[in-house]
């Protein structure tokens, strides 16, 4: 598939012995939601982290808009890295404790050089106000907020880098269910909004049918359907 | 009649430097029942739980009665299962001896018969060949199988009362239901009554007799829990119940609770659902409402007459602009 956004190819990823994904292949659009479902330890997060190269695959390849990142050096990576944006598990974990919120979205525009003095505060209000939050929240730590809105927080900072791609490794799995309603719905808007593609890790099952627009089931590090 | 309390709860109140966190919780706890207590993060569901208990974090002020107090039988006539399969066990004894210790505790048996008490509990938990098991070590176990060690050292002294504490929050859905089902049959052979704190409704159904909603360290609702999910009577419950994907009509929106739950001692004058509730009104925003008597339920809500069923399309909220 030409127009894929992400077009993933018998993908393989080993830690020493151990293989964890093994053989994994699928291809995911501009502006879809493809879950990768299973039981924990089924290769799904492994995968995720190869998607994003933190953890370079063993075998296989992956292709990101049109180019294949497994042969690329960290420094070729690195332009590339803003565009596929992971949001993980614990909200908590992803932001920097002694960072304010702020800051925290901020920092991908800094590390970008497109932060500007003039128009950057704003910026920030814009994307905490886009995640439903209040901007007033911006002057507090992570440990102030719910993990609800903490998971906010780092979904606005994802937005911030300006990506075309989520990798979405149980992002509401550690949330209460009726503030997992508000996140899950968030992301569709923001999907509907900007084209977004959603890799979606998650182990629920009724999560993933309600959100997802395909499903990959995984087992033993192998795609059983899908 | 209505059957006899195992364990009444009266007016339970506890707080922390003058912050209440439960606030006037009353309910019983029925013989060989299934007890399903829910609500979102900080509802005080786990500090009451602590306080059945007699494991209440220091510091925490408390009154209101709890009877009978069986604190001084932990272990025996009430029993805990935590959340973390792991810190339960010791990592440096053998299984079988932590439960024969356990065994030996509270009764005067001899260490054979422990023993034996212990590779039984093991044997009924689906141990297989629990004898030979029972020498191991937790860490030489699955994380499967320490699950159902953990199970085994609660129901070890066939206790009156088992309380689990959101034993399923670490698990993915097979387990999370494996779990339940342990339990619910581990209570059974045991005869115990069991208290499943958690905070996942999806968790409830088919697994529960009754079930207690708490909001912000109160009750909210209490009932069968078949009628309860079929028909919510209180807004919040309706409202959990509405947000679990499983109920959601088709569409990509989810219905969804605005906001968070209020902060401990921060009580508005009324209703603490008010701010997120979508059929707040008048005596809402002044009185706190109490439990009644309510479609052979506890309902505590000024207006739950008024909630409609299915309430789903309450709880829709608009896309935001972009
Ligand atoms: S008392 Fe009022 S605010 Fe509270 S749940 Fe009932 S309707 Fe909602």
């Amino acid at each position: 598939m030409s127009d894929a956004l992400l077009d993933v190819r018998d993908l393989v990823v080993r830690y020493g012995p151990a293989t964890a994904v093994d053989g994994v292949s699928f291809s995911l659009a501009a502006g879809e939601t493809l879950a990768l479902n299973g039981p924990s330890g089924c290769g799904k997060s492994s995968t995720a982290l190869a998607v994003l190269q933190l953890r370079r695959p063993s075998a296989g390849e992956v292709h990101f808009e049109g180019r294949e990142l497994t042969s690329l050096t960290e420094r070729e990576l690195r332009p590339l890295r803003p565009r596929m944006q992971p949001v993980f598990q614990d909200p908590y974990g992803s932001l920097s404790p002694r960072h304010r919120i702020r800051d925290a979205v901020a920092e991908p525009l800094k590390v970008q050089g497109r932060w500007h003095p003039a128009d950057g505060p704003a910026r920030v209000c814009g994307l905490l106000d886009r995640v439903g939050l209040d901007p007033a929240y911006g002057d507090r730590l992570p440990h102030e907020l719910s993990g609800g809105q903490c998971q906010r927080a780092g979904i606005a900072r994802a937005l911030a880098a300006g990506p075309r791609l989520l990798v979405l490794d149980e992002p509401v799995s550690s949330l209460d269910p009726s503030v997992r309603a508000g996140v899950l719905n968030l992301l569709a808007d923001l999907q509907d909004d900007l084209g977004l593609g959603y890799l979606f890790i998650c182990h629920d099952r009724t999560v993933v049918r309600h959100f997802a627009d395909r499903v990959i089931e995984m087992r033993d590090g192998r795609v059983t359907s899908g | 009649m209505e059957p006899e309390a195992l364990l009444s709860v009266r007016e339970l109140r506890i707080a922390f430097d003058g912050i209440e966190a439960v606030r006037g919780l009353s309910f019983d706890i029925r013989p060989r029942e299934v007890l399903a207590v829910v609500g979102e993060s900080g509802a005080g569901k786990s500090l009451m739980a602590r306080a059945l208990l007699g494991m209440l974090p220091r510091g925490a002020a408390t009154s209101g009665t709890i009877s009978p107090d069986l604190s001084a039988h932990r272990g025996h006539r009430i029993s805990l299962v935590p959340q973390d399969a792991l810190s339960a066990l010791s990592p440096v004894h053998r299984v079988g001896d932590q439960l024969a210790a356990a065994v030996r505790s509270v009764a005067r048996v001899s260490r054979k018969e422990a023993k034996a008490r212990a590779v039984a509990a093991l044997d009924r938990v689906g141990i297989p060949d629990a004898a030979r098991r029972a020498r191991a070590y937790p860490h030489e176990y699955s994380g499967g199988m320490r699950q159902r060690a953990v199970i085994a050292m609660a129901t070890v002294n066939e206790p009156g009362i088992v309380v689990a504490d959101e034993p399923t929050t670490a698990l993915d859905e097979e387990h999370r239901d494996q779990v339940l089902e342990l339990l619910a049959e581990q209570r059974e052979a045991v005869g115990a009554a069991l208290v499943l704190v958690t905070h996942d409704m999806d968790a409830v159904g088919g697994h529960a007799d009754r079930v207690l909603v708490m909001y912000a360290g109160r009750l909210t609702e209490l009932g069968p829990a078949d009628q309860v999910l079929a028909r919510p009577r209180a807004p919040y419950t309706a409202g959990l119940l509405a947000s679990l994907p499983r109920n959601a009509a088709p569409g990509r929106r989810l219905p969804a609770l605005p906001g968070a739950p209020p902060a401990p001692g921060t009580p508005a004058p009324g209703c603490a659902f008010a701010p997120r509730c979508p059929l707040a009104a008048g005596p809402c925003h002044t009185a706190e409402p109490e439990p009644r008597e309510a479609a052979g339920r506890l309902v505590a809500c000024h207006r739950w007459e008024e909630l409609p069923h299915p309430a789903h399309d309450l709880f829709l909220q608009e896309p935001q602009p972009a």
